[in-house]
């Protein structure tokens, strides 16, 4: 039979399993092969904290949903088209997310009687009417494994294992998908084991061909090459993107790169990739705890290194105290935090934006900080590399702000060429710093920077420390007038990265009825939504921050152009706070803490819910 | 350090080179003041760029340290020191770095960093005055003061029980321990060159006397008069001879260290003998500072050899280029699937 191919411009899949079904693998997968065809794409994990709930529940559900388009995509989609459901519990945990006459894939033999009662179903779903109105394929995905691999050396529970990866044949048959890179992939990876390889390979081939030839399917689709600018590109999460970032700054810096982390949910892959970059002359250091990861840090950034520390809300608040050492040490330091659910250990796997105030405001005494905030996995290494290159040129800490969904989401990276990224000027001072007075490591350039002496230069002993400064000399000083001059000038550091940051981007009309600014990873709903909004003919723009402190130059004249400001944030109106007292007006806000990002959909409502 | 024994001469440094210009601010009779007199007397004998010489420091009396060393320095926050040296030393690897640290910035907030930059052998020098008291925040007693110890935050008496900070850290598998007195300056400055020239992390541990808040509580060793017979100096290969007269040893009876009278039915050749590289015996010395029947010992504990953290990073690192080659930004950006949009 033929079977006809039907162009669609962009999908949505959920892959939905138990915990130790590979959805993520499978996810990542699919992710890559599409990446390979050239759509734009990104993706959001989404799975429990516990390493293994109990099999089959409710509690075990993990996900993997990625949206991909022949035009631009900016987030992970906001309801499905195709739910790929691995067991009964998984079934009952997304259905409600499924878009209406959406597609439903389920391992039938996961059904089973115990399996149903688990997940709380009182008859079996693919038997009844529960799903009607949508799309149902329901197939034995154990047994059809069970099948193809009988010949195999495996054991029954092995092949059972491969399961997810006929799942993942089906959907490459669906989306028209090469099979190829996967092969290649499993190959490489099972390298000591070639019959788990060829198994794995296998039961994808045989959900591919299943998919070709079972008359079930009738309709597979194609979705065309993404738009984007001209280059080469590859898939990436936040997490390594941060990684590569720091890497490339300092090599532009000519520095050597030091890290000092504690491995934490979900910042633990940046210190995993750069721990995998030895030959990058990249020097990882797994702390006992957070504070000696940040503290070694600073050791190592007063001993002439790029230093990094990377941590998530828990974390960044053990490393509190050890921030203001670097503030007032006023030594080089990039901090990232990949934000989670909190407060305390919250919600270690789920994203949340919640950790503004900690980045501004949360040290004792006045003690600013410049913070960047990533807006998309792509953009981590940016911010990633502009945080290194401020953070030298102003010898101070930088914190980064990311999040879990960033950081273990992913999405295509458009590759720079090294050659094309700013050269980062360091410059130590040697032996004849040293002045009639003796070496000042408090002295200023023109940008507020104090002199980054490093041991071992002949001339320039010098101490510093957490006590309160001496203007010049460094000395410890209790001074009155010296503790208010230093204040300031710490201060007017800070302020002084103003000038770094370019003009903000108005995505729509410079002026109207409404602004909607965003920071982080809101982007691209925020994006989404205001498009929407602007096609239906609403007055409505959106700008988005990436430095967070200090803020833009031009902030304050662009917000003076819109009648009404809305701020969404996946927190509880942390930066409608931060600008009420900026920019000293009303703000609307939109707050969302469920641990999950926004939908496109509950932005847009809310824009014409203000806009009546 | 590279440097050899000739380069001293080369490098002709003097006490007056680490003498920095600023006034030193403890109190009077403090025995801080010895220890810097000689840390001083004793880093231009050994071999070392005087800008190769960092020294750390967290919080507390003795941590203003680096401040009176005319070197580089880092006075930085409670107990934090071991891991800001660990980074320091990290970064680069021709430093000397001495962390300055006391009972409580050493064994109380910062005993986790403590433990594993021992652990991890790390090439530093650790020197930790103990004096047995918080001194800076005016007299609480510390993870070191003795049990039932009455101080301002305990007035009814400390009801902690007390660490041995070099039993800790032979717990913590350290490859080389010491022990001195502040008022000891030859001991002292021994410790030093032998911490200095000992590849790892080094540890010393000095009884230092605090005249404010907790003044005589290492009388009996302090004392000249009575330490010949309540202190046991040991030497690598030598008996555990003490006293007045040299005419005490340590035995073992019992499986416990025993002090017996040389001269009447024991004679030297019955002596317990100093092994730096046997922790059975270091662990009898540890055992024998709180006993009051045995004299409290004092000396290089313990020195074995074992790889440093510092040398493993760095070989492992030439290890990888050797293998894979220096990476360039282009390897790292293309080491996924990369696709091309024209």
């Amino acid at each position: 039979m033929t079977k006809k191919v039907v162009r669609i411009n962009e999908a949505t899949i959920r892959f939905a399993g138990d915990s130790g079904d590979g959805m993520q693998l499978t996810g990542t997968r699919f992710t890559e092969a599409t990446a390979i065809v050239g759509n734009d794409l990104k993706t959001i994990p989404n799975y429990p904290s516990e390493i293994r709930a109990p099999l089959g529940t409710l509690a075990g559900v993990s996900a993997f949903q990625l949206m991909f388009g022949s035009s631009r995509v900016f987030t992970p989609g906001d309801i499905p088209d195709t739910l790929v459901a691995m067991n009964p519990a998984a079934l009952k945990v997304h259905l409600k997310d499924l878009k209406k006459g959406g597609t439903i894939l389920a391992n039938a033999n996961a059904f089973t009687a115990k399996n149903l009662k688990m997940a709380g179903w009182e008859t079996n779903p693919l038997e009844d009417d529960t799903l009607n109105g949508f799309t149902v394929y329901s197939m034995e995905m154990s047994k059809l494994v069970g099948k193809a691999l009988e010949d195999s050396d495996l054991t029954s529970k092995g092949i059972e294992r491969t399961k997810n990866m006929f799942a993942l044949g089906v959907l490459f048959w669906m989306y028209n998908r090469p099979v190829e890179p996967t092969e290649t992939w499993l190959r490489k990876k099972f390298g000591k084991n070639p019959a788990i390889a060829e198994a794995n390979i296998t039961a994808m081939k045989t959900g591919y061909n299943y998919g070709e030839t079972t008359e079930i399917f009738t309709t597979s689709y194609a979705v065309e090459k993404a738009e984007l600018p001209k280059g080469k590109y590859r898939n990436i999460t936040g997490n390594v993107a941060v990684a590569y970032g720091l890497v490339a700054a300092a090599k532009k810096a000519g520095k050597e790169l030091f890290l000092g982390s504690y491995p934490i949910t979900p910042a633990s892959e940046i210190l995993h990739t750069l721990s995998g970059l030895r030959n990058f002359g990249v020097k990882t250091f797994q702390a006992e705890d957070e504070i000696a990861g940040i503290t070694s840090a600073i050791g190592a950034s007063y001993a002439g290194d790029l230093a990094c520390t990377t941590t998530s809300g828990p974390g960044m608040a053990l490393k509190t105290e050890a921030i203001g050492l670097a503030i007032i040490t006023e030594l080089p330091l990039v901090i990232i935090n990949v934000q989670r659910g909190g407060p305390s250990t919250g919600m270690p796997t789920k994203m949340e934006q919640s950790d503004l105030f900690q980045a501004v405001l949360g040290r004792n005494s006045d003690a600013p900080i410049p913070v960047i905030a990533a807006q998309d996995p792509a953009d981590c290494f940016d911010c990633a590399f502009e945080a290194a290159r401020v953070a030298l040129k102003y010898m101070t800490p930088v914190i980064v702000l990311s999040d879990g969904y960033l950081g273990q989401g992913s999405g295509p990276w458009q590759i720079p060429d090294p050659k094309d990224l700013p050269e980062i000027k360091v410059t130590h001072p040697d032996p004849s710093a040293r002045g009639e007075d003796g070496f000042m490591p408090y002295a200023r350039d023109e940008n507020e920077a104090r002199p980054w002496a490093i041991p071992g230069t002949k001339g320039l002993e010098h101490r510093i420390g957490g006590l309160e400064k001496e203007n010049l000399t460094g000395m410890v000083s209790q001074d009155p007038e010296n503790h208010q001059l230093m204040t300031d000038i710490r201060a007017r550091k800070v302020q002084k990265i103003t000038q770094e940051i370019p003009a903000l981007e108005i995505c729509g009309d410079s002026k109207g009825d409404l602004l909607v600014i965003g920071w982080g990873s809101t982007h691209g709903s925020i994006h989404v939504a205001v498009e929407r909004a602007r096609k239906a003919g609403r007055s409505v723009s959106h700008i988005h921050l990436r430095w967070v402190s200090p803020y833009p130059a031009d902030l304050k004249t662009i917000c003076d152009s819109f009648d009404e400001i809305l701020i969404p944030e996946v927190n509880s109106g942390q930066l409608s706070l931060l600008l009420r007292a900026e920019l000293l007006r009303p703000i609307h806000q939109l707050n969302k803490v469920r641990g999950e990002p926004f939908r496109a959909s509950e932005i847009e409502n809310k824009i014409n819910e203000i806009l009546g | 350090m590279s440097e050899t024994i000739q380069g001293i001469e080369e490098l002709n440094l003097t006490r007056k080179d680490f003498v920095p210009s600023n006034e030193v601010r403890w109190c009077p009779g403090c025995g801080d003041y010895s220890i810097l007199a000689n840390m001083q007397k004793t880093l231009p004998v050994l071999g070392v760029k005087k800008e190769n010489y960092a020294f750390i420091s967290g919080i507390g009396c003795s941590s203003r340290f680096p401040y009176y060393m005319d070197t580089y320095g880092f006075h930085s926050i409670h107990g934090r020191a071991p891991a800001i040296a660990s980074g320091v030393k990290l970064a680069n690897p021709d430093l000397a770095v001495w962390v300055i640290t006391g009972d409580g910035d050493g064994f109380s907030i910062g005993g986790n960093h403590m433990i594993h930059v021992l652990r991890r052998n790390i090439d530093l020098n650790i020197l930790l005055f103990n004096n047995r008291i918080y001194g800076l925040t005016k007299g609480q007693y510390s993870p070191t003061s003795q049990l039932g110890m009455k101080t301002k935050s305990s007035p009814f008496g400390s009801i902690d029980r007390p660490f041995n900070p070099s039993a800790v850290a032979l717990g913590a598998n350290a490859t080389f321990i010491a022990r001195a007195l502040d008022v000891d300056g030859k001991g002292l400055q021994e410790n030093i060159k032998r911490a200095q020239r000992h590849k790892g992390a080094s540890f010393i541990e000095v009884y230092q006397n605090c005249v404010i808040f907790n003044d005589g509580e290492f009388s009996d060793v302090e004392n000249k008069a009575t330490r010949p017979d309540s202190a046991l100096f040991v030497v690598h290969g030598e008996p555990m001879i003490f006293g007045k007269e040299h005419d005490k040893g340590i035995i073992m009876k019992d499986n416990h260290p025993k002090v017996v009278s040389l001269g009447g039915d024991w004679s030297e050749k019955d002596l317990l003998v100093h092994d730096e590289t046997n922790s059975n015996i270091t662990n009898l010395l540890l055992e024998m500072t709180f006993d009051p029947l045995n004299p409290t010992p004092f000396g290089v504990l313990r020195a074995i050899e074992a790889p440093t953290y510092d040398e493993l990073l760095h070989s492992q690192i030439s290890d990888v280029i050797r293998i894979k080659g220096e990476g360039t930004l282009e390897d790292l950006f293309y080491s996924g699937d990369v696709w091309e949009i024209k």
